[in-house]
């Protein structure tokens, strides 16, 4: 009698599991899309790396997970900002999970690393996640790698005109080591050195830095200004030693010193920072309705985030977008080696909360900077101001390409 | 000549082939037939088994497995190869392998060709291989020479003190070795008309080396070098009494190791394309630490087994948890495999197969003598 039951239990039981696999079997006529997404869930930006996500989390949220009938499945993974291990985790996306199209890293290096495999595999569609080395769409493009960002350079345009209008005829350079902080340097002496600012120093620190008295002690005397460009941890280090050693000068941001982790840290240097000036695709106080509905439905599904989205969530969330947008244009068809899908992704025009970004001859993003100044609010938050708003930036920031050379620890050079 | 006189010495007193204080090998002792090992043939059924399998491996397995966990895990599985060997028969814990095996990347990027301009000299590959492969095992000697005076935790340390030197070296030197981006793209060349990065080729191409240095150090452990520096590792007061010269066993080991540390180095540097001072840092020095423990120290194959483990975790772990917090399914299994086993892995086959043989009616002994020959 007790084995009956529990027979008739069982049969129950399967039915109901059989019963549910036909339904969803039904619901999903067409199969779904697989998107792997991929962003640095460990290392020195995993806080970047998980807002990042969240971008990219939104834009499919807003189409309630379906593009053209199709299912969109996101398929995660990590790497550490360093290069390998995105190849490695990029590899199993696509070899493995058999991704249809591929969504990151978010780091410089880790960019030029996946453009590089990018080429080996020729039927898979690879988009940007918030990579800004110039090199990855300038040097060998990829024709299958796209990148709906503008890349580090492209971010600091217009700063180097601000700085000049601000009375900094002499600066001294403060970067961190590698790719990234090369183009923005790049972006903002490109403009300041034609018109006529010098640059006497440039002092290249070690990613993850934590000492930097003997940078602070080869500030000259006669710089008007600092740029500085460390991100995350590096930034607020180097501020408080230089507040320490009884430092001065005034600030010039790059895109990622100014941003709200950082204007959020406690310090007394924090209200010298009032009057930074800084470059970036984002903007915390950008007026335009889009922009502001945007932060609207970042914070409305993301309690847990920051009180603005931050510049990775913005990134990944526009080319998350470009991903769909671009699979609604082709009825989610990526028959023919996605060639329709490419063609699409090619002559889109998307339109953002940041304005609108199309692409150049090497798939990469013409689109929108802002400049930025550091403003106090009534209840003593610091957060940036909109300065000026430069539409249409290329990626050779208005040199001829045939003049253009990737930026790097001795280009430009203006002493 | 010295070890040549420690073979006589041990033929003519009790063979004895290896100091354990486990109560398996007090057994062994005191059987008499023990005496024969080195006379036997050593090659079972499971290692054909296990031959075949490897080399028809990429006939069914994916490109994705091939590449990425079959070759990752034989690239790596030999840079561990050479901390089994310094830690399991020369009882020196090295944390410097994989700055050795970073070595031969970078000599290979250095001399050969790359995509990053101003730091190659563009020479042939063979050449450049054949410096990468020399220099680095002279580093290893070097190494091996600042810590044979060492014992212990003092040996991590010092190994561990050069291995983030080296890091910190190539991190922020630009005019050798290119500072934080390292170099970029390099790559095995191309030789009668196979590109030997593709899947199988490369797969193969590790496969021989693995093999390579497997035998080797099977092989060089039943030498007398081999045999003096374990009876060094047990106890080097009584081998220095013998006459054996210990601070040279111990720098020929680590010189040895640091050829087979080389090899792996240049494969995983041509898996990876690139080479960059990620790939020495102090994460890596320790995974391979983590890859010869947990695969076990006792046998050659642990440093395998290990890295088979350890590249499947890396790749799949993410896949049965909550992607932002799959590193703990790492630690965990790290966790269990250390804390239930004596060691690794191969512990687990050692006790597996004891109980396997009382089953079947054959005593203890018997089991544990297979893995005595091992030795």
């Amino acid at each position: 009698m007790e084995s009956s039951k529990r027979t008739f239990v069982r049969t129950l039981a399967c039915a109901v599991v059989v019963a549910a696999f036909a339904a969803v079997a039904f619901a999903q006529s067409a199969p779904p899309v697989k998107i792997g997404l991929l962003a640095t869930l460990e290392g020195p930006f995993a806080a970047g790396g998980q807002d990042g996500i969240r971008g990219a989390e939104l834009a499919v949220r807003q189409r309630n997970g379906v593009v053209a009938g199709r299912k969109i499945e996101i398929i995660k993974a990590s790497s550490d900002a360093k290069p390998d291990v995105a190849v490695n985790a990029t590899r199993k996306l696509v070899e493995q999970d058999k991704v249809d199209i591929m969504v990151g890293p978010l780091s410089g290096s880790e960019g030029i690393a996946v453009k590089e495999y990018s080429k080996t595999q020729p039927n898979i569609t690879f988009i940007n996640g918030s990579s800004g080395a110039q090199a990855t769409t300038l040097v060998n493009p990829s024709p299958n790698f796209f990148r709906f960002n503008t890349d580090g350079g492209q971010w600091m345009v217009g700063v180097g005109k601000a700085a000049l209008d601000k009375g900094y005829k002499r600066v001294m350079i403060i970067a961190e080591d590698y790719a990234f902080p090369y183009s923005q340097v790049q972006g903002f002496m490109t403009e300041y050195c034609k018109l006529g600012g010098k640059v006497p120093v440039k002092a290249w620190v070690p990613l993850g830095g934590k000492d930097y008295a003997s940078v602070i002690a080869r500030v000259p005397k006669d710089v008007d200004a600092l740029v500085v460009v460390l991100g995350g941890a590096d930034a607020v280090n180097f501020l408080n030693q230089y507040e320490q050693a009884g430092g001065d000068k005034p600030i010039v941001g790059g895109s990622i010193t100014v941003s709200q982790d950082i204007l959020n840290y406690k310090g007394k240097r924090r209200d010298s920072l009032v009057g930074t000036i800084a470059g970036a695709p984002v903007a915390d106080a950008y007026e335009a309705p889009e922009w502001k509905a945007f932060v609207a439905d970042y914070k409305k599904n993301f309690p847990d985030g920051y009180p603005s989205p931050s510049l990775f969530a913005l990134v990944y969330y526009l080319n998350m977008k470009a991903t769909l947008d671009g699979l609604e244009a082709v009825k989610g068809d990526l028959s023919d080696g996605q060639k329709k899908y490419r063609d699409a992704l090619t002559k889109m025009v998307l339109k953002t909360p940041v304005g609108d970004i199309k692409l150049d001859g090497n798939r990469q993003a013409i689109g929108t900077t802002f400049v930025t100044e550091v403003v106090k609010d009534a209840q003593g938050n610091l957060y940036n101001k909109v300065l000026k708003k430069i539409d249409n930036v290329n990626q050779t920031l208005g040199v001829p390409p045939s003049e253009f050379k990737v930026g790097s620890r001795d280009e430009p050079n203006c002493p | 000549m010295s070890a040549a006189n420690w073979r006589r010495a041990m033929n003519m007193q009790t063979p004895r082939p290896v100091t354990t204080p486990s109560p398996a090998s007090a057994r062994l002792a005191r059987d008499p037939r023990v005496g024969r090992f080195t006379f036997e043939n050593p090659v079972r059924p499971r290692h054909l088994i296990a031959l075949a399998f490897l080399v028809a491996y990429p006939w069914f397995a994916t490109p994705f497995f091939t590449y990425q966990i079959g070759a990752q895990a034989l690239a790596l599985g030999l840079i561990a190869l050479s901390l089994t060997f310094l830690g399991g028969y020369g009882g020196m814990i090295s944390l410097a392998q994989m700055t050795v095996a970073g070595i031969a990347g970078y000599m290979v990027a250095i001399f050969g060709t790359a995509a990053t301009d101003g730091v190659t000299l563009g020479w042939p590959w063979w050449l450049a291989v054949l410096l990468g492969i020399v220099i680095a095992t002279l580093a290893a000697t070097f190494i091996g020479w600042l810590s044979v005076r060492t014992e212990g935790i003092y040996t991590i340390m010092i190994t561990l003190a050069i291995g983030v030197g080296f890091y910190y070296l190539v991190l922020q030197n630009y005019a050798v070795f290119n500072g934080f981006q390292g170099v970029q793209k390099v790559v095995p060349p191309t030789l009668a008309g196979i590109y030997w990065r593709d899947p199988t080729p490369f797969y193969y191409l590790a496969l021989f080396w693995a093999l390579a240095g497997y035998l080797f150090v099977v092989y060089l452990v039943r030498t007398p070098f081999g045999i003096a520096l374990q009876g060094i590792r047990d106890n080097p007061r009584r081998m220095h009494a013998l006459g054996f010269n210990v601070t040279a066993h111990r720098v020929a080991a680590y010189a040895v190791a640091g050829a087979i540390a080389a090899v792996g180095g240049v494969l995983f540097t041509w898996y990876n394309g690139l080479v960059t001072p990620g790939s020495v840092g102090t994460s890596w020095l320790i995974n391979i630490l983590i890859i010869a423990v947990l695969g076990g120290l006792d046998h050659p194959v642990g440093a395998f087994l290990g890295a088979v483990v350890f590249v499947l975790l890396q790749n799949f772990a993410i896949d049965v948890i909550d992607r932002e917090r799959f590193n703990l399914v790492i630690g965990a299994v790290f966790l269990v495999i250390v804390l239930f086993s004596r060691d690794g892995l191969l512990g687990w086959w050692t006790a597996l197969s004891a109980r396997l043989s009382t089953q079947r009616g054959g005593n203890t002994w018997k089991a544990a003598r297979g893995r005595s020959y091992a030795r």
